[in-house]
């Protein structure tokens, strides 16, 4: 879908968040980037979101021209709704940007609530839900104009691990469902390794690629005691603890 | 708040007006150096035709000085937030105005503005504004980066995200802004008109009080004080009301755009 070349991004004097990556995220890819804080996940995430332009080198995408409006879903490690707009009408926000008008986008819009388990709550208040199920509105938020990308930014870093747990089976289930290409922010081995297709392990300061691991991990059955996740965070751990610097 | 805590604003106040009467009466203080309350009763319901009359024309220039801060205020936020240029040719001046005490410029504006009614609303716009001007311009500065970033990738016109985010983001603190406002422009309507009176005008609670001062009816320029004070409480709490049921209507408000996770 996209190839990144030697992209470089400084910021300010010295600051290398991002030195000469190279990568490539295969359409229909479940891509995992995960560091620690400071490793340039983040600025990695803003430069495939086309919110931020590398310094040096190149992002070249499939087909040639870069996604437009509507063609990434971005979530946030904030849920970020607005606070005086529904759950349906957050969820909206992204047809409404392009100039579409929320009648004729109903159905579409309770279906996508509906899928991710919140049917029922189309006209609560943002501050009348739990921080899980922000999150999901944000992800149906992401999800409702199609996008050829789904960029995520440690989106449940901040939740309880049996909320956290939840969106991560969610989310698994509606990526096989749809297809769709996720890139997946985060600092956790376990969410890496459950998650992802593959593992794109980053080192800090100045931001490097320091190893690829691709998931040997089944699509179905129960991921969690499978032996083999435990050996894929076993291989994670020691790759880690091989390219971290003292 | 417990009952007791609810009542006891109420019976302080009425015991401190007791205690005030009593001393009056006790030691037999003149009227006319410090009238008790009930004589300053007495003397708004004697005067109470002249009083509210002079109440209304007061109103008039606080509302209209009012719906002038916030459009002004609003309008210069707006400008500010849209241009750095626009901010860095305009924040000084505000500032200017605001700290330059409206009682020097007063007179000048009415020199300038022969229209009395007019030239008293622009002075009591000028104390009010600002607080208007700070509170928007800071709320329309203060819209969360991620859903900005949001409205990016979506490719949202700057009509859209102004319209969209930013307005209703900074809604909150507009209300705040005018909360205050409303309270200044009371203030700046008095010394308007109490500027304008050396020049013949008669009208307003700032009148009936020189008046009564020359006079030395000295109750009823008590009367017309508390009235002022009580015109300056229910400003405050209307608009406070005003506020709260926006905010209500607007969900959490934009101060917690942020949502959480």
């Amino acid at each position: 879908m996209v190839r990144l070349e030697r992209v470089t991004r400084r910021f300010g004097a010295g600051t290398v968040a991002l030195a000469g990556i190279d990568a490539a995220i295969g359409r229909g890819e479940f891509v995992a980037l995960l560091g620690p804080s400071g490793c340039g996940k983040s600025t990695l995430l803003r430069l495939l979101a086309g919110l931020d332009a590398p310094d040096a080198g190149l992002l070249a995408w499939e087909g040639g021209a870069a996604p437009g409006a509507g063609e990434i879903g971005f979530v946030f490690q904030d849920a970020t709704l607005l606070p005086w707009a529904s759950a349906a009408r957050n969820v909206h926000l992204p047809l409404r940007l392009a100039g579409r008008r929320f009648e004729g986008d109903a159905a579409l819009v309770h279906g996508l609530l509906a899928r991710l388990g919140l049917a029922g709550f189309e006209d609560a208040k943002p501050a009348a839900l739990s921080g899980g199920m922000r999150m999901r509105v944000a992800i149906a938020r992401a999800l409702v104009s199609r996008p050829r990308l789904l960029l995520m930014d440690e989106p449940f870093a901040a939740l309880d691990e049996f909320t956290r747990n939840r969106l991560q089976d969610d989310l698994l289930a509606l990526w096989r469902e749809t297809g769709s290409t996720i890139v997946f922010v985060t600092h956790s081995i376990y969410e890496a390794a459950y998650l992802a297709s593959r593992i794109v392990v980053m080192t800090p300061r100045p931001g490097r690629i320091a190893a690829e691991i691709a998931s040997p991990l089944a699509a179905g059955g129960d991921r969690r005691t499978d032996p083999a996740y435990a050996a894929l965070v076993r291989e994670v751990t020691q790759t880690l603890r091989a390219v971290m610097p003292a | 708040m417990s009952r007791a805590e609810r009542y006891a604003p109420v019976v302080f106040g009425l015991a401190a007006l007791a205690l005030w009467q009593g001393l009056v009466i006790g030691l037999r203080v003149k009227p006319y150096v410090l009238p008790g309350p009930a004589a300053i009763v007495a003397a708004f319901w004697a005067d109470r035709g002249s009083l509210l009359l002079s109440l209304v024309s007061t109103l008039a220039v606080t509302g209209a000085a009012l719906l002038a801060a916030a459009l002004l205020g609003m309008a210069l936020a707006l400008a500010m937030a849209a241009s750095r240029l626009a901010r860095a040719a305009i924040q000084p001046w505000a500032v200017v105005l605001q700290v330059t005490p409206v009682v020097a410029i007063a007179p000048l504006i009415i020199i300038w503005v022969h229209q009395q009614f007019a030239a008293m609303v622009v002075c009591a716009t000028i104390v009010a504004f600002f607080p208007v001007l700070s509170n928007t311009a800071a709320g329309l500065a203060a819209t969360p980066p991620e859903l900005a970033d949001l409205f990016r990738l979506n490719g949202a016109s700057r009509w859209q995200t102004l319209a969209l985010l930013r307005l209703p983001s900074a809604l909150p603190f507009f209300l705040a802004g005018l909360r205050i406002a409303g309270t200044l422009a009371l203030v700046g309507a008095v010394v308007a008109e109490f500027v304008a009176s050396s020049g013949g005008f008669a009208g307003g609670l700032a009148g009936r009080i020189l008046e009564a001062g020359y006079r030395l009816e000295i109750p009823r320029m008590f009367a017309a004080l508390t009235l002022l004070a009580l015109t300056g409480i229910v400003i405050y709490a209307a608009l406070g009301a005003v506020e709260r049921g926006m905010l209500r209507r607007f969900g959490a408000g934009g101060r917690d755009a942020r949502g959480g996770a």
